[in-house]
């Protein structure tokens, strides 16, 4: 009944009553508004890195104080194949191994050259990184073990070398040694560090060693554990196993860092997070500077409108009904306010996914807390003007002028 | 219970800063059921005070109210809602209609605090209208009455809920004076025909000659308390059905 009452009063002013409802309006839409972007990129993000595979432990020589190896060229030789095959051998949280050794070079095929990435990687590197072929075949064992002249292009590599043509089979030089083109890697875009990962040629890590590079460590090991959850003790256990076999005492650092790529995805995750946070708090602010409006508008209107609540009383309305009319009265608009501000930032994002091409994700959590925001907002802000309304005199009220 | 209203020794005194301003001095009264009374005073006499208080709008500062048989005086201001609701409607010089809020809606409104459905409201508010002779105005909001027509539209609201008594602030106060005797006509059919007892509030005299008893207030007390005899010239606003409304 109350609620019929104060829908009625609303709409008898609708004007002043959509002009209360702008500062919410404006505030749940940006709140939604930005929410999805923050949404959109943390997901970007999330897919970019879980493109570099998951589960997925990366071993570099040297110390962690040495900062991390970024570039993953360690000025320090202490990893070996060997590490990397006692890795896969002994060790049960580890799924599959692969010693990676880098460097850049110039590619040649016919009279066309290229300059790209070569790595050298073991055939479980495709299980790693999660690459699929896409044409020919990957590395196999025997490549490995026969330092085969054998490679992989990605699709930047094809793309430049051979245009559209299929480069199975044909030749491609490297530091003048012939490799032959085995296979194409399927398309994985770019990583979250804004590398193009098809820029690339892979080859038996074995050939890289002993034709290209001449030495007989390994620069990097990667390897992935055999379930999210096991990460952790992978990476343990790797520790272990290589303080053994380097001899390191127990009271020395490890000559080895080891980085686990879920922490960089945290790390990355938590930052869009404290962004989001950052960018909802100030959208926030400006709700509730909708609120403050709401509830000078209500004052503006209880004033206004003394005369009524005067008659009210005279027919009738006790205390609690005039509270409740204008108590609703602000929560309506509110909500409705609210309602039409998710409407306009949903519509906003959807824009900006299409026309800015902004990835943009609307949570339907973010959603119902902005709904339920606003409806309390309009409680909170409207209940000082309902109790004024509420207790004014009635006499007073009908002689009002 | 013949009796309506009966007040007992009533005192009002307002406090204005450090004075005191005694509005009302000790008034007795009784009216009963079916009476048409007229209260005459100046302003600053106390029947605007006394009419507060028999509209339990406001509390006597000593003294005792009984509305129909109840003592009325000292209850809780939800509990005078609710007679406000029941059992007193109110005529006011100044219509106080909603405004932008068609007739019948007007009308509907005290039964929007006591819980009627939407269809008994529609139907209860059409009656009371046709009653007063505004059945074909139910849709006009209250810029596209005249004034003697929202004045109607009020007291059909007045009648909604059955009170057992109207009180009217100088009902006639802003309108001209073929339709104030339109009006006043109306609350004597009311008076005769529905049995409502009417207390009405004026300070002209042509007004008061309607009401059968004339009560006249002075400086907070009751000066003259006078019952009208039928004389000739009166007769003509008794006959029944020539009455306009």
């Amino acid at each position: 009944m109350t609620f019929r009452i104060a829908l009625r009063a609303l709409a008898r002013n609708k004007l002043r009553s959509f002009l209360t409802m702008l500062g919410i309006i404006i505030g749940v839409g940006a709140v939604i508004a930005m929410v999805a972007i923050g949404e959109g990129a943390k997901a970007t993000i999330r897919a970019q890195i879980a493109s570099l595979g998951t589960n997925v432990l990366i071993i570099l020589p040297g110390t962690a104080t040495q900062g991390g190896v970024r570039t993953g060229f360690g000025g320090v030789n202490t990893l070996t194949e060997g590490d990397a095959k006692a890795i896969r051998e002994e060790l049960r949280s580890v799924a599959f191994v692969s010693p990676v050794l880098r460097r850049p070079e110039q590619v040649v095929a016919g009279n066309l050259n290229w300059n790209t990435l070569v790595q050298g990687v073991a055939p479980e590197f495709q299980y790693i990184r999660e690459w699929q072929v896409a044409g020919g075949r990957f590395l196999h064992d025997g490549d490995i073990e026969s330092d085969a002249k054998v490679a992989l292009l990605g699709q930047t590599v094809v793309r430049n070398l051979f245009g559209n043509d299929d480069p199975v089979d044909a030749v491609i030089r490297i530091r003048n040694i012939p490799f032959r083109v085995v296979g194409v890697l399927a398309p994985k875009g770019q990583s979250s560090q804004g590398a193009d990962q098809d820029d690339t040629v892979l080859i038996p890590y074995t050939s890289m060693q002993k034709r290209l590079m001449r030495i007989t460590h390994v620069q990097t090991i990667i390897a992935s554990a055999v379930s999210a959850d096991r990460v952790q003790e992978a990476q343990e256990q790797v520790t272990l196993l290589l303080r053994q076999r380097h001899r390191i005492q127990p009271e020395r650092e490890d000559d080895f860092f080891i980085r686990n790529l879920s922490d960089i995805s945290e790390a990355a995750s938590s930052s869009a997070r404290v962004m989001a946070v950052l960018l909802g708090a100030v959208a926030s602010i400006s709700l509730l500077v909708g609120g403050i409006g709401i509830m000078n508008i209500m004052l503006v209107s209880v004033t206004e409108r003394t005369r009524e609540i005067g008659i009210r009383m005279a027919v009738g309305a006790r205390s609690r009904d005039i509270m409740l009319q204008f108590l609703v009265e602000a929560v309506v608009m509110a909500a409705t306010g609210g309602s039409i501000g998710i409407l306009l930032g949903i519509g906003s994002s959807e824009i900006l996914k299409f026309w800015a091409n902004w990835p943009t994700l609307v949570s339907p959590i973010i959603v119902a807390i902005a709904f339920l925001f606003s409806g309390a907002v309009g409680v909170f802000f409207g209940f000082y003007p309902a109790q004024k309304a509420a207790h004014l005199d009635p006499i007073d009220a009908l002689r009002y002028e | 219970m013949s009796e309506v209203i009966r007040v007992e020794n009533l005192h009002k005194t307002y406090r204005m800063g450090d004075v005191e301003v005694p509005a009302l001095r000790g008034i007795n009264l009784a009216i009963d059921r079916g009476e048409f009374v007229a209260v005459m005073g100046s302003s600053g006499s106390g029947k605007s005070t006394f009419m507060n208080i028999v509209g339990c709008l406001d509390q006597p500062t000593r003294g005792k109210y009984f509305l129909e048989g109840e003592e009325v005086g000292s209850l809780s201001r939800d509990a005078w809602a609710h007679i406000r609701n029941r059992r007193i409607g109110f005529v006011f010089q100044g219509f106080n209609l909603l405004s932008r809020t068609t007739a019948l809606e007007n009308v509907e409104l005290p039964m929007m605090y006591n819980g009627v459905t939407s269809k008994q409201r529609h139907e209860r508010a059409a009656e009371v209208l046709s009653l007063v002779g505004l059945g074909e105005r139910l849709d006009h909001t209250p810029n596209q009455l005249s004034g003697g027509q929202q004045q109607r539209v009020a007291i059909a609201r007045a009648l909604v809920n059955q009170p057992a008594l109207i009180l009217a602030d100088e009902p006639t106060g802003n309108l001209d004076s073929a339709t104030s005797a339109d009006i006043m006509s109306l609350f004597q059919r009311l008076n005769v025909d529905q049995g409502i007892t009417m207390v009405v509030v004026t300070h002209e005299q042509d007004i008061a000659d309607y009401a059968q008893r004339r009560v006249m207030f002075r400086d907070g007390v009751i000066v003259s308390d006078e019952r009208k005899d039928t004389s000739v010239n009166r007769s003509e606003r008794w006959s029944g059905p020539k009455a306009s409304g």
